[in-house]
């Protein structure tokens, strides 16, 4: 009874209750969005690498090292030795150990180098492994593994060409279109940077920069604008040097290799790597290990380890270090959504108590008529209810058809996984709690109209 | 003698943070079937009148009796069902709600009552049909006009639909609080003798307030409020 009265004084003011709801549904909307996004990207983030116990990389910083060893952000300062690698894969304890060399990119995504143990042994999300979507890993150093976007978004198949470029822009400069690259493999879906990364094998990663130098048998560090600042300054007479200096500089610099930079990486490339093609320097290593248990104190070891400065990485920790700083952001965005809907619900708030005035006499008669001020209570408590559980609802609705709609396109522009679907039991409490907050907004009206009605009686003394 | 349907003895009134009373009346009574013209000029304590016996308010001392139960003792709620069973109302005009339909606004009271709900489905097959009986017999038939929106329909045409609601359910007693100065002198005679011939036929006792004197022969007894009210009028 009273519902049904509710409901047709809302229609009879159409306008104002669309608007209502409108604004609670935008807000909904904003609110149930933000918490979807956060969510996706929390479960992609610590979805992106699994079953690895420890990543190692040159002395450096440890959130940097599984940003740009795992999220391919960011690039490495320095380099492993690829001896130093070899000691690492035969420690005791060690299960296996996947080296990665980065630094190249195509069409604005990574290239990586590593073994074909990576395809096998690299686990991500709930420690699934890898799968071909279609043909097989490389088997040679002219050839290359697609993660499923690139292929995807550069609409390459099996068998396509592609030709790599140093460095990780978009736009590269400086293409090694001596050596192009056929694809023999495509990898499934995983919803992490794999998908985002061009995997060749290490003696590819080596071609790539073998060809204009015959004698650098190294994989280019990444560039470094402070020592690019150094070439410059110090610009000597350098060409033709044996030594492991990034070709990228060679090409910037054409015959300006600085002593410099030389002698500040001599101890990274040393001469003794260049036994042959097959020992290209790599920048990290994913380690698994036999023990879980022994992670920490060989972290602690490699850390020590006197024949080159490296850092060790436990994954999750430094994860949830990453995300504690990704943390802020997206806590700033639910608070921010959290106000937009306090804004909504004002405006609810308003337009209530904007309309007790006109309502007087409405009122009145309800009384008059034998209605209990607690009738009048649940009115417009009921009025506000039936705005606030539209607005959910519609929001709602909103969500699910812009997600309907949007999910291609979010995955292709952001990255973004996010089908349409029911809400979580997380989501429902939250909308639940917009329900409640709602409702207790509208007390506030009812609790006015009610006071109001007992002092009225038949006349509204205005 | 007919059954009092409302008495009141010594009632005193006064409004919060006042010591004057508005109202002190020594005696009042109405009887079933009763057709009353209570006259006075405005501000003389019409209204709380009305409100003291439609249980909205309740007399500081005194009794005031509806239907034989003392208002004083019964609970607001009480008080607010006692209303809704037995008394229907007519004001002077915005009788309705503006968000209903005229069928609705005429069924209204038989959603707060079940007393009235009772009756009126045993007087018509429906409280529809009930409503459209009272309707029809104020001179509202034409199913069209049932179907506007009630803003849409005259002062005139108003007023018949609040005395259709004021009846539904055979309520023992309605007020109408100067139910006929917003219409023109022509409508006025009309809509007054259709309302007593309804209340009569529905056994109903009518409290017709009015500032207009020349209204007084119409009805069984006329009573001045200022020969009731001892209170200084305000």
């Amino acid at each position: 009874m009273i519902v049904s009265l509710a409901l047709k004084s809302l229609r009879n003011r159409k306008l104002t209750a669309t608007l209502t709801v409108l604004s609670i549904a935008l807000s909904v909307l904003l609110l149930l969005g933000v918490e979807r996004v956060r969510e996706q990207a929390r479960e992609s983030f610590a979805a992106a690498v699994s079953g690895t116990d420890l990543i190692v990389g040159a002395r450096g910083n440890p959130v940097h090292l599984l940003l740009y060893a795992v999220f391919h952000i960011g690039n490495a300062t320095n380099n492993i030795r690829w001896d130093s690698y070899q000691s690492l894969a035969t420690r005791p304890g060690v299960a296996w150990a996947l080296p990665l060399a980065m630094g190249d990119s195509h069409r604005g995504f990574r290239v990586v180098g590593t073994s074909t143990e990576f395809f096998t042994l690299f686990r991500y999300g709930d420690a699934q492994s890898l799968k071909m979507a279609e043909g097989s890993p490389f088997s040679n150093d002219t050839q290359a593994v697609l993660g499923a976007e690139v292929a995807r978004q550069l609409r390459y198949t099996l068998g396509s060409a592609l030709v790599l470029a140093h460095g990780a822009g978009e736009v590269s400069f400086i293409k090694h279109d001596e050596h192009p690259f056929t694809v023999t493999g495509v990898l499934a879906p995983t919803g992490t940077p794999v998908d985002r990364a061009v995997y060749i094998s290490l003696e590819g990663v080596h071609a790539l920069h073998d060809e204009d130098t015959v004698a650098d048998p190294l994989a280019s560090p990444p560039p470094d604008p402070l020592r690019t600042r150094a070439d410059k300054a110090k610009a000597s007479d350098h060409d033709g040097h044996a030594d492991a200096e990034g070709h990228a500089d060679h090409e910037d610099h054409a015959n300006a290799e600085p002593h410099a930079g030389h002698e500040s990486h001599a101890d990274e490339n040393r001469h003794d790597d260049h036994v042959g093609a097959a020992n290209p320097s790599i920048t990290a290593v994913l380690l698994g290990l036999t023990s879980r248990a022994a992670a920490l104190s060989l972290q602690r070891s490699i850390n020590e380890l006197p024949t080159e400065p490296l850092t060790a990485i436990l994954p999750g920790p430094t994860l949830l270090e990453v995300w504690g700083m990704v943390g802020m952001v997206e806590k700033t965005l639910f608070a921010l959504s959290i106000l937009v809907l306090g804004v909504g619900l004002a405006g609810m708030l308003v337009a209530l108590l904007t309309s007790l005035n006109e309502r007087r006499r409405e009122m009145s008669i309800l009384r008059a008529i034998g209605a209990r001020p607690a009738h009048i209570f649940a009115l417009i408590m009921g009025e506000a209810g039936v705005l606030t559980a539209a607005g959910i609802g519609l929001g709602f609705s909103a969500l699910y058809v812009m997600q309907s709609l949007g999910e291609t396109w979010l995955q292709e522009r952001f990255g973004l996984f996010l089908p349409p679907r029911w809400p979580t039991p997380d989501e429902l409490a939250l909308m639940a709690l917009v329900a409640l907050a709602g409702i207790l907004i509208g007390a506030l009206p009812a609790y006015r109209s009610y006071r109001r009605s007992l002092a009225d009686g038949l006349t509204p003394r205005v | 003698m007919n059954p009092s349907v409302v008495t009141l003895g010594s009632a005193r009134f006064s409004w919060p943070k006042s010591d004057a009373p508005v109202l002190d009346i020594e005696r009042f009574d109405l009887r079933a079937g009763q057709r009353l013209f209570l006259h006075g000029p405005s501000g003389s304590g019409k209204s709380t009148l009305l409100n003291l016996i439609a249980g909205l308010v309740v007399p500081q001392s005194g009794c005031a009796e509806v239907m034989g139960q003392d208002m004083g003792r019964l609970s607001g709620a009480a008080r607010d069902r006692l209303r809704a069973d037995h008394i229907g109302f007519v004001f002077q005009m915005f009788n309705l709600i503006p968000y209903l339909s005229v069928l609705e606004n005429v069924c209204l009271p038989c959603g707060f009552s079940t007393r009235r709900r009772t009756e009126a489905a045993r007087n018509g097959q429906s409280v529809a049909q009930e409503a459209r009986r009272l309707l029809s017999h104020l001179g509202l038939d034409d199913e069209a006009l049932l179907r506007r929106q009630v803003t849409e329909l005259s002062v005139g045409q108003q007023q018949r639909v609040a005395a259709a609601r004021a009846l539904i359910g055979m309520p023992a007693l309605v007020i109408a609080d100067e139910p006929t100065s917003a219409l023109d002198s022509a409508h006025r005679d009309g809509f007054l003798t259709l309302l007593l011939n309804e209340c009569a036929r529905a056994g109903a006792a009518l409290l017709f307030v009015s500032h207009d004197i020349a209204l007084a022969r119409h009805f069984d007894d006329a009573v001045a409020i200022s020969s009731i009210n001892r209170a200084r009028a305000a």
